[in-house]
């Protein structure tokens, strides 16, 4: 450290560059996108658990392995576990390690502000989880589904503390999203690169960019319903009381206005992942560069005009039907020209089927098989036949695990040796791969036809003789395949790590500019500032194929490098609006201290406030090359 | 907030905290108008209690609101002042903001009482719940901005909120502004419009 970081907060910043206190007090984008990666796995091998419970229990009719209100708690905390808690942290993983090193910047632009959002969704993801301590006979487990649907989720129906849990946890998940959301949008637009316009950025950039733009737009909307549900429940509100004239469908409308712009969250920086991993893999640029931008933002502005094809069966008429059902219809065209961009750039291209490319290959295979369902669905006769069975089911499963989950471990193992400087290994990563691909099938495949013969969503048992009976034993078997691919994966993670850190700089010929970077790259990043000429600026720095100039570094020496001082204040300020709630919590309880707790979280949140403002940014200058 | 000296240069020209800010409020305006979605659903359901005209003392709210407006107008010259570097002038600025943002919320912890004593509860009827919560979060921003403006003074204190401390000054004014605009839309769809025949 060239100089000592001035401290004018109140508690003096930690300057231990290992160990415990340096985790916790890091605002270094790397560091933190390891943390969410970390977290957001455990809590992804959470969900899968609750999962797995229920597939033992529907694998024969009238088991009993599980009691029908358990029943209820798994699916609730098996879809909020996995959307909230598993696949949006493990893809902001990918944002936060990313996206300065994609875009040739020193770290995003609030450094304190990254580590607060990673703080808050911890606290919030255990939040959400502490009803289990009590177990799911009173209730306490959040029950609700995760659509909470309005008036099944008020005190006299859900009784329990389960659904203020899930209400005050998704709160504070919320709020963490919602500030990464504004800090990756600034970090994009005010810090690439000399040279890196807009149109030569990657296309996970890009993808990275609109997805925070659905984000601070549509997170306001379910906190909005969010807020009407606890004060109806904590403070005897009326919002969804039918007998005081509350409207019911005002839930699922504020609700869905969020919830399927969640959808393209969770989808389209997983289309960004596979539009890094395919052209690399496939030693090709990536077809239709321009198109795929556009098809990305007319996503991210439909994927506001189609929330009502959640509610075709609650009567809104034929109008408002069929204008969902067209708008739904429309959707489909932006996310089919994708597809085809990816096929036409592995057609002719040198082709490498590492792990990598295997799960972008079934990502395309998967994902266009849950998009023709999900156009099924978008034609409102047909819905109803479909709405609320196992047809819905398969379809989002296919989007999701086929979809998302293929492109994350897509990403897992192209960028595993960048992060920890050691590549997986590839038998290991094909078998695990071959494993999930089957046991994801097998597991997933089966719904569809149970959906067609009528079996609906969320029961927890079913009789003999419906014909359901070879389906659900399939699906059951399908997911011990699928966990053993996991288990496969995870004992590659384990091996991986014993070896020693020799992974080169660019095991795979990489096209942008994380991989001119040591792997892992140094704390600073960049030591001089790339300028930045084409799109895959990289690739044609090293193949210049005819092209002049590709990247060049115009300071030829390395200037001293300003690094942010690391800070307690993120983790104390994320505390804050946790004991928040814990009060309101303990208020529901009918608690006597939950006003004193109340007070005591509002004082932590002002201190904090005042000790990030008064602290400043802080930090020290650092030469290049020091401390690799 | 007292994060300068270096100034970071940025591709769009816009200093990243203000860009930060301005998403803060394009994210903050979706969440008011949800909540406007609920009043605007639930403003008729109070029978057979009292609704709005029973209630609302137009005079009143419109001396509040005047008090609320004015006070955007003292935190433009505020952060004038601090950009001619007039430290003391714009302290002094912020503080009659400040003062104008309690008397608002001085008004609007009147106005509540009296609400409640005339019957009109969050639990009484929709009305009521969709009511207290859209004014109410309202309320909340502005106490939050009083207490933004309180921590500009101390920052400011010595030489005053210098040219230095600018940006400072403008952000807090840009929520300052925000949170005015929003009780321009709330005073008109949900007092004036109840007294246009």
């Amino acid at each position: 450290m060239a100089t000592a970081a001035k401290t004018l907060g109140f508690i003096p910043r930690p300057t231990a560059q290992t160990g415990f206190w340096s985790w916790v007090a890091t605002v270094d984008h790397k560091r933190i996108g390891i943390l969410y990666g970390v977290t957001g796995f455990l809590f992804f091998l959470v969900g899968g658990l609750e999962a797995w419970i229920m597939r033992l229990q529907l694998a024969r009719p009238g088991l009993d392995v599980v009691s029908a209100k358990t029943f209820n708690a798994l699916f609730t905390m098996h879809a909020t576990t996995m959307i909230f808690l598993g696949v949006m942290p493990l893809l902001s993983a990918f944002m936060n390690y990313l996206i300065p090193l994609l875009i040739g910047a020193r770290d995003v632009a609030f450094p304190r502000l990254n580590a607060f959002s990673y703080w808050i969704y911890l606290f919030g993801a255990i939040f959400i989880n502490i009803g289990w301590l009590r177990g799911t006979a009173g209730g306490d487990v959040p029950d609700i589904g995760w659509f909470a649907y309005a008036n099944l989720t008020s005190v006299q129906f859900s009784g329990g503390l389960g659904t203020d849990i899930w209400v005050l946890g998704l709160l504070l998940l919320g709020v963490g999203t919602l500030v990464s959301g504004f800090n990756f949008i600034v970090t994009i637009l005010n810090m690439r690169a000399p040279g890196m316009s807009l149109m030569k950025m990657p296309v996970f950039v890009w993808t990275t960019l609109v997805t925070s733009a659905i984000i601070i737009f549509a997170f306001p909307s379910v906190t909005v319903a969010l807020i009407m549900l606890l004060f109806d429940r904590a403070f005897a509100a009326n919002f969804f009381e039918v007998v005081k004239g509350g409207s019911v469908l005002l839930f699922q409308h504020l609700f869905w206005t969020f919830g399927h712009p969640e959808v393209y969250i969770l989808i389209l920086p997983a289309m960004g992942i596979i539009s890094e991993v395919l052209p690399v893999h496939s030693r090709k640029m990536l077809f239709g560069y321009s198109v795929m931008v556009f098809s990305t933002a007319l996503i991210g502005f439909m994927g506001f005009t189609v929330w009502s094809h959640h509610m075709f069966t609650v009567g809104m008429g034929p109008v408002v039907n069929s204008i969902f059902s067209l708008t739904t219809m429309a959707i489909a065209v932006p996310t089919g020209v994708k597809i085809f961009n990816w096929l036409s750039t592995m057609w002719g291209g040198r082709l490498r089927f590492t792990t990598a490319m295997l799960f972008a290959v079934g990502f395309i295979a998967c994902f266009t098989i849950g998009g023709l369902s999900g156009f099924m669905h978008a034609a409102a006769p047909s819905d109803t036949q479909q709405h609320d069975t196992y047809f819905v089911v398969a379809h989002f499963h296919y989007v999701l695990i086929g979809g998302t989950l293929f492109a994350i471990l897509s990403g897992i193992h192209h960028w595993f040796p960048k992060v920890f400087g050691r590549l997986l290994d590839e038998r290991l990563g094909r078998w695990s791969f071959w494993l999930i691909f089957a046991g994801f099938h097998t597991f997933a495949f089966p719904f569809h036809f149970l959906g067609l013969l009528g079996m609906p969503r969320r029961i927890y048992t079913y009789a003999p003789g419906l014909g359901w009976e070879v389906w659900n034993l399939l699906s059951t078997i399908g997911v011990f395949v699928l966990a053993a691919g996991v288990l496969v994966l995870i004992a590659n993670f384990i091996v991986t790590m014993r070896k020693p850190m020799d992974a080169p700089a660019d095991p795979w010929d990489g096209r942008t500019l994380e991989w001119t970077l040591p792997s892992p790259p140094p704390v600073y990043n960049f030591a001089t500032v790339p300028t930045v000429y084409l799109r895959d600026a990289f690739w044609f720095h090293k193949h210049p194929e005819g092209k002049e100039k590709a990247l060049d570094y115009e300071s030829p020496r390395p200037a001293p490098i300003h690094l942010p001082g690391s800070s307690l204040m993120p983790v104390l300020l994320a505390l804050a609006p946790t004991i928040i709630f814990a009060g309101v919590l303990f208020l529901r309880m009918r608690l006597s201290y939950g006003v004193p707790v109340i007070v005591a979280g509002f004082v932590i949140a002002l201190l904090a406030l005042w000790g990030w403002a008064f602290e400043g940014e802080g930090g020290s200058l650092i030469e290049p090359g020091e401390g690799d | 907030m007292a994060h300068h000296g270096h100034a970071h240069e940025t591709n769009t020209g816009i200093d990243n905290r203000k860009l930060g800010f301005w998403l803060f409020i394009a994210s903050e305006s979706i969440f008011f108008a949800c909540l406007l979605v609920g009043y605007l659903v639930y403003k008729g359901g109070y029978q057979p209690g009292v609704g709005p005209t029973d209630l609302f003392n137009i005079e009143l709210t419109t001396v509040s609101t005047f008090v609320l407006l004015m006070s955007s107008l003292a935190m433009v010259l505020g952060v004038n002042a601090a950009q001619r570097n007039e430290g003391r002038l714009a302290r002094r600025w912020v503080l009659v903001t400040a003062l104008m943002g309690l008397t608002f919320l001085g008004f609007q912890a009147y106005e509540f009482t009296h609400f409640y004593h005339a019957g009109l509860s969050l639990s009484s009827s929709v009305f009521g719940t969709a009511f207290y919560t859209l004014t109410g979060f309202h309320g909340a921003h502005v106490a939050v901005g009083v207490i933004w403006l309180l921590t500009l003074l101390y920052h400011g204190r010595g030489a005053g909120l210098t040219v230095d401390k600018g940006d400072d000054v403008e952000v807090a004014g840009l929520y300052w502004h925000f949170v005015d605009i929003v009780w321009i839309v709330l005073f008109t769809v949900v007092y004036l419009l109840e007294f246009v025949q």
